[in-house]
């Protein structure tokens, strides 16, 4: 295609010469019918399906069929031969009477519960600085360095370091708490039992706030600030600008911020893995982990695929309805 | 809209894509081919205290064994934690290493995916016989009444360390032979901030390893003759309510132990925090972190009564490393020639003394260097009082679900949480009912 456009012709579209419709038409780099007949653009597409069917639809393709199968070491040296169960899979994962329906569902609840919070706390921390650095003022820009520093570490040397300061006996978190503060009796475990969700929540807040306030400072960019004078003008204190201008301002941001880092947080696998190790405490035991374990740490394939199936159908479904009320929302405030 | 509609279409499709996505593939029946008879790869498990260090241990044997037969060996290191899963992934795609460790208590379920070259009377007869090996060791390298799925290479068991100075400072003059005299021990050693023994709460194989023992004590195997598991049965269950109780009830395990998962107690008995660890070859270990030999004793693990033995007075697993080849190999003899080099008794002497492990071979284990006091209980253990994991094709879940179980008793002890028979049988059951997928 470049080869079809002059310098002549992109110096003067590029230096914004006001053109007429025809005379754009004529300026444009025009593709010989014979080329589109060709199928040129299906051609200079062809890579990006290719690799996004290697890398993605048939490895997925690949996961359903094995959740349809009693797939065990047995048979892992030749998958294709494991024998079909049909639903058996299925009806074992989502069997809440048994133990292992009983654990998945527990897993469930404790995602569901961990997503919530984490996106949450991620979204207002990063909402709150985002606004609080709007203006500038001296240290503004070693500000946001410094809180984005946890976006920017390796996720494995950030989360093991947070593992190191959660140990109960060597630990910063119980030196600051129970030798300094003396806010506990006695110093907590943090890695194993009931606090181990709170370590979680913790770290993933830690980890994931930042991208939030990257995107929400990307957003507050594009709020003209003559709305905030004109406010100010009228008598708005600052809550009422936040409230009436800069939440309303981000919405189409926040849709996407909240989505995406409900994606991310529901599938998080590095945090506990790392955090916990192949075995997370129940009360931490995120799905992530539940099916990693069903699949490569108990060797029954076919399980944990049937179980990443119900997980994709549930992350669909919450999507769906997600994207359908928040566009719903859209129009009427459109209307 | 239309914009983040897809934008978000997109981010779905490419996050659900990546949770559902399992890899798999089928397998090319190579079957030794021995097409190319002058390279090898071999996948080494981390012995030494890094990967570079075994590098540099295994790199001029395998020199020495290309000067030998002309056969170059790629080597590639990989640490513990991820080794199962290189091997998993290689068994799935079929393009797996030409020889490899594993560790001896996955033997039989990776013999379950048929990936490994059994090592029937012909195979054994390439690298000198069978009747080289200890028996205790090839006994733990697959299902019983199957060929072998490896070789031995490297054999360890446990035994207890002691730090002698906190004896003496106790006033106890001998280490404990049995359970009893370890409790009453330590009751005596563990005050003013000092504990009696370590233990690694956190660590799923290890708690395995533990109540393995104490369940062999306690007439109790954690399967039946047919492999069907029997973590329920009053033996286990007692074995596993004795090992959390010496936390839980005789205090002499600090609870911070618990959450130990990266070798930590070994630490804390290095630093004079813990008088006394179970554990396999901690020598050089303990050497690393600035502890002299005359520190410590090494005793064979305690019994309920009397001396260690066979039957019932079994005191450690058997513990090591063993040598398998990859069926899929395209040089089956080169592969064998390179398991017959590593497994003669030269280099048994010279990689187990480096590694301070037991060789498997009978005739290497004569040598005087596995007489050092630590090493030689090590060996008589081995020779006498040590029983393999069960052999079924399960192990690997059994490792997870009651190490997992064990775990999560532990932290019912370091919360103080009572442990009771009833909460112990019902942890075991939920692991066992997981294991019925």
């Amino acid at each position: 295609m470049t080869a079809t456009v002059t310098p002549g012709r992109t110096d003067r579209a590029d230096s914004g010469e006001m053109l007429g419709k025809g005379d754009a038409r004529r300026r444009l780099p025009r593709i010989p019918d014979r080329t589109r007949r060709g199928g040129l653009p299906y051609l200079l597409l062809l890579p990006a399906v290719v690799l996004e069917l290697l890398i993605h639809l048939i490895p997925m393709v690949i996961g359903i069929v094995m959740s349809f199968r009693r797939l065990t070491q047995f048979y892992i040296r030749n998958w294709g031969e494991a024998p079909w169960t049909a639903l058996d899979n299925y009806k074992v994962a989502v069997d809440f009477d048994a133990p292992i329906g009983q654990a998945l569902l527990h897993s469930f609840f404790v995602t569901c519960l961990f997503t919530v919070l984490t996106v949450g706390l991620c979204w207002l921390f990063g909402v709150s600085a985002a606004i609080m650095m709007q203006d500038s003022f001296r240290g503004r820009g070693f500000l946001r360095a410094v809180f984005l520093t946890p976006y920017a570490l390796p996720v494995y040397a950030a989360v093991i370091t947070w593992a190191f300061m959660f140990q109960r006996d060597n630990g910063l978190i119980n030196h600051v708490l129970h030798d300094q503060l003396g806010l506990t009796d006695q110093p907590s475990f943090w890695l194993i039992g009931d606090n181990s969700f709170i370590a979680l929540v913790v770290v993933a807040v830690w980890k994931s706030w930042p991208f939030a306030f990257l995107i929400v400072m990307a957003g507050l960019q594009n709020i003209p600030r003559e709305l905030y004078e004109a406010a100010s003008i009228d008598g708005a204190g600052v809550w009422q600008q936040i409230r009436k201008i800069t939440l309303p301002s981000l919405r189409p941001v926040n849709q996407v911020l909240v989505l995406v880092l409900f994606l991310w947080t529901f599938n998080d696998f590095n945090t506990p893995y790392v955090l916990f190790g192949r075995a997370a405490p129940e009360a931490a035991d995120l799905i992530s982990i539940h099916i990693y374990q069903s699949s490569f740490v108990t060797w029954n394939f076919g399980s944990g695929s049937a179980m990443s199936v119900l997980l994709l159908l549930f992350l669909l479904v919450v999507t769906a309805v997600y994207l359908l009320l928040t566009t719903r929302g859209r129009r009427g405030a459109d209307a | 809209m239309r914009t983040i509609r897809a934008a978000a279409a997109v981010t779905v499709v490419t996050a659900l894509a990546a949770v559902t996505g399992c890899g798999g593939g089928t397998s090319s029946d190579g079957g030794g081919s021995n097409e190319s008879p002058k390279t090898l790869t071999y996948w080494a498990s981390n012995q030494g205290p890094s990967i570079e260090a075994d590098k540099k241990i295994l790199t001029p044997e395998l020199k020495k064994f290309e000067k030998q037969t002309g056969i170059k060996v790629k080597l590639e290191v990989i640490p513990w934690s991820d080794l199962l899963n290189r091997i998993l992934a290689a068994t799935t795609s079929g393009q797996g290493p030409d020889v490899l460790n594993i560790g001896n208590t996955w033997s039989a379920s990776l013999q379950a995916t048929g990936a490994l070259l059994p090592w029937d009377q012909k195979n054994f007869d390439a690298i000198g016989g069978r009747d080289r090996f200890v028996d205790s060791a090839v006994a733990s390298a697959g299902a019983e009444g199957k060929d072998p799925a490896a070789v031995p290479l490297y054999s360890l068991a446990y035994a207890l360390y002691y730090n002698k100075q906190m004896f003496a400072d106790a006033g106890i003059t001998q280490p404990p032979a049995t359970w009893d005299q370890l409790v009453a021990d330590g009751k005596k050693i563990s005050k003013n901030g000092k504990w009696a023994l370590g233990a690694e709460g956190g660590n799923l194989a290890n708690n395995i390893h533990q109540v393995f023992v104490l369940g062999k004590q306690h007439g109790a195997d954690f399967f039946d003759s047919a492999g069907k598991p029997t973590f329920t049965s009053a033996g286990a269950v007692a074995a596993v309510k004795q090992y959390v109780h010496f936390m839980a009830k005789d205090k002499i395990v600090a609870p911070g132990n618990a959450e130990y998962a990266q070798n930590q107690s070994l630490q804390d008995f290095a630093n004079g925090r813990t008088a006394m660890v179970l554990w396999q070859a901690a020598a050089s270990t303990f050497a690393a972190q600035g502890m002299k030999p005359a520190d410590w004793g090494v005793a064979p693990v305690p019994v309920p009564a009397g001396a260690p033995g066979t039957g019932q007075n079994t005191n450690s697993m058997v513990a090591g490393i063993n040598m398998a080849v990859f069926k899929n190999t395209r040089n089956s003899d080169g592969a064998k020639e390179f398991v017959k080099f590593m497994t003669s008794d030269a280099e048994q002497k010279l990689l187990n003394k480096t590694y301070g492990s037991i060789p498997p071979v009978k005739a290497a284990q004569q040598d005087p260097a596995f007489s050092a006091p630590d090493l030689k209980v090590l060996r008589d253990t081995l020779a006498t009082s040590a029983a393999p994991l069960p052999q079924v094709p399960t192990e690997s879940q059994f490792e997870t679900t009651v190490g997992t179980a064990v775990k999560d008793l532990w932290a019912d002890a370091a919360a103080g949480r009572p442990v009771t028979t009833e909460s112990v049988r019902a942890h075991l059951a939920k692991a066992q009912q997981l294991m019925q997928q």
